[in-house]
């Protein structure tokens, strides 16, 4: 079987390309596991960008070039994106698509595989060939993280949208120059007007949270307080988060679970948080699962690798303080 | 106003959910309305208030043992309930399912134009989150999914969604596919003469063959995906547990640090 071709969206929040989302990174990795790596982009690449690419051995860039007459506040509307991704899969014959699991990423590979007639596998965490020249299999957590599946997809090419922390990015044992080249796509207006648009800013020095190694989370057990929960996430470098109700409180703004964000970092903290079904869908796939709650029968402890039972406003500061020391220590 | 409400029959998720040979089991004891699909019945019924008149009608793609979650949305309010069921439809994928859905939405225009087809968020088993724009794109028709808010106004239905980075809000012409989350409102609960009426209603049961569905297209035999592996993943090791004594704190910190997870 000749190098199968593996096209990777370069998602990015804005038109253009400023940075490469961790994300991004670890599927250019899992991508050159299964072959030769290109990317499509909406937007131009800067300098930087392309430099990143280059040390994670990515062969082409594809910019996708747009019809003029399409305003471009809709470039990242569904039918539209799903026209780019169909179009770079098809111009460049590839073999599988991998897109980041975003509820945007996941709805634009749903559209496109539609248009390529091609099979798609949402949030897997790995994906390997089967015997040489087989399909492609496809390994997803499923059940709020309790059960384990392999899907094959037999079509060509593979859409599959990979969930974040799915693999440690690597750079690439040797780097390419990647080039950049124009990929001229079609596409109608979407009859979806976008009205407006607005970056949500993301906290100054804290990772994504659907990104991030590392999350500390806080319930109604907080109380309405989240410094404990901040303190800690930053002796950690590490992304917050909430459940629902907190979030409902109007405590904090984003939540875990099994309608909100999910999450599947290398260590979970959750303070002051049950462990609701709701919420464990969105983050019973953690590689390491600590919990601090001040009821010993608290269900979270069933999922817990680790926890402690206690106040949180004592046991947080506690942690963070030493964790800091241990920082400045090594 | 004529609006489609899509039901998903789920396994419960505080049940023991599980997989043999390929397929989710679903045990009748176990199935309920996909919670997320309530908030796609209470907003389809507010539109038809607002709008004065209307009806409400309720498809899903599912096995006889459906009709519990059908139901549950006429004790909320919903007019008529139909359910799709075929043996060639088991197994369906993404696109199977779609297909199904979509030649429903076309077989109840025809009788009577749609205004909007409203969906849930996603379906707490398979957590796709696809359906809404998948069917869109097979009707071809605009997509709104992932509202938090929705409001009509002459024809334009417009909603405000936070998606992955962004604060956004969307318009577009009716008829249209509509997904709502669970911020979007407060699904009501049924009322005693609701739940009265509803147990003498009956389901519409169509076939594949009624809706001209072919069935090499759709179920285990059209799939472009195929589970060929479910295994339940191996327990938890046994938590550690150290109750705080003043301490608490230093040794969740050893424990991080001592896992190189600092
Ligand atoms: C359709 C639907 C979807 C939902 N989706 C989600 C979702 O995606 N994500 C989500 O999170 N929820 C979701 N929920 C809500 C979910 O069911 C739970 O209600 C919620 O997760 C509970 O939040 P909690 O753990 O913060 O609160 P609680 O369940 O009230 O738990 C608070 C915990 O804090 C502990 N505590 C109290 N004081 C202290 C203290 N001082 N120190 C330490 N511990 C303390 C208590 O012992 C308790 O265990 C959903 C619900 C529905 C109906
Ligand atoms: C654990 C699991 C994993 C799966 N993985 C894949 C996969 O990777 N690829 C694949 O092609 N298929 C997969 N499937 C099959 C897929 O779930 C079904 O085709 C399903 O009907 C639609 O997908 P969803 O459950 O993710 O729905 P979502 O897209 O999450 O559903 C959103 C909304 O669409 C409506 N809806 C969805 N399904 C129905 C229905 N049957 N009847 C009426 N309304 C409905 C509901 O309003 C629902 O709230 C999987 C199924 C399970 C249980």
């Amino acid at each position: 079987m000749t190098r199968p071709t593996v096209l990777v969206f370069l998602d990015s929040p804005e038109r253009t390309v400023e940075e490469v989302r961790p994300s991004v990174l670890e599927l250019i990795t899992l991508g050159r596991s299964l072959g030769r790596v290109d990317v499509v982009t909406l937007g131009a690449p800067s300098v930087a960008v392309l430099a990143t690419l280059g040390t994670y051995g990515v062969d082409g860039v594809h910019q996708a070039v747009l019809p003029t007459s399409l305003p471009e506040d809709v470039y990242r509307v569904t039918p539209v994106l799903a026209s780019v991704l169909a179009t770079a899969a098809s111009r460049l014959d590839a073999d599988v698509l991998l897109v980041p699991s975003t509820f945007a990423g996941k709805e634009a590979a749903a559209v496109a595989a539609a248009r390529l007639g091609a099979g798609l596998v949402v949030d897997a965490s790995s994906l390997e060939w089967s015997a040489e020249g087989g399909p492609l299999r496809i390994a997803k957590r499923v059940f709020a993280g309790t059960w384990d599946t392999v899907s094959t997809v037999a079509s060509d090419p593979a859409v599959v949208t990979v969930r974040a922390n799915a693999v440690a990015a690597e750079p690439a044992a040797v780097a390419s120059s990647p080039e950049v080249y124009a990929l001229p796509v079609e596409a109608a207006a979407p009859t979806v007007t976008v009205v407006s648009r607005q970056l949500k800013e993301r906290a100054a020095g804290r990772p994504a949270l659907e990104e991030a190694a590392v999350v500390v989370a806080g319930g109604r057990g907080t109380n309405g307080d989240f410094g404990p929960v901040n303190d800690l996430a930053d002796a950690l470098g590490a992304a917050v988060g909430a459940t629902r109700d907190a979030v409902f409180e109007g405590w904090f703004d984003r939540y875990i679970g099994q309608t909100g964000v999910t999450v599947a970092p290398r260590v979970y903290i959750g303070a002051g948080i049950s462990g609701a079904p709701h919420h464990r869908g969105g983050m019973q796939a953690s590689q390491v699962v600590v919990a601090v709650n001040n009821d010993p029968e608290s269900p979270i402890f069933e999922i817990s690798d680790f926890a402690v039972v206690g106040d949180l406003a004592d046991v947080l500061p506690q942690a963070a303080e030493a964790i800091r020391a241990h920082k400045q220590g090594s | 106003m004529r609006i489609v409400v899509l039901l998903k029959y789920v396994p419960d998720i505080t049940s023991d959910r599980r997989f043999a040979d390929g397929r989710v089991v679903r045990d009748p004891a176990e199935g309920s309305l996909n919670e997320l699909d309530e908030n796609a019945v209470e907003a389809a019924l507010q539109l038809v208030e607002a709008a004065g008149d209307g009806e409400v009608v309720a498809v899903t793609v599912a096995p006889a043992t459906a009709d519990i979650a059908v139901k549950k949305a006429y004790q909320m309010g919903v007019h008529r309930g139909v359910r799709v069921t075929d043996e060639a439809l088991a197994g369906s994928d993404y696109f199977g399912t779609t297909a199904a859905l979509a030649a429903a939405v076309r077989r109840l225009g025809e009788e009577t134009p749609v205004d909007l087809v409203v969906t849930g968020m996603a379906a707490l088993d398979g957590l796709g989150s696809v359906v809404p724009a998948l069917l869109a794109e097979e009707l071809g028709w605009p997509q709104l999914t992932l509202a938090k808010s929705v409001a009509l106004a002459d024809g334009t239905l417009t909603i405000t969604r936070e998606v992955d980075d962004a604060v956004e809000t969307l318009a577009a012409p009716l008829p249209a596919v509509l997904s709502v989350t669970d911020s979007a409102n407060s699904p009501r609960y049924p009322n005693f003469k609701l739940i009265m009426a509803a147990r003498s209603k009956t389901v519409e049961e169509w076939t594949a063959a009624d809706l001209g569905i072919e069935p090499s297209e759709v179920g285990l035999a059209g799939a472009r995906t195929v589970t060929v592996e479910a295994a339940p993943r191996p327990p938890r090791p046994e938590v550690e547990l150290v109750v705080d004594k003043g301490e608490g704190g230093l040794a969740l910190a050893d424990f991080l640090i001592r896992n190189d997870l600092v």
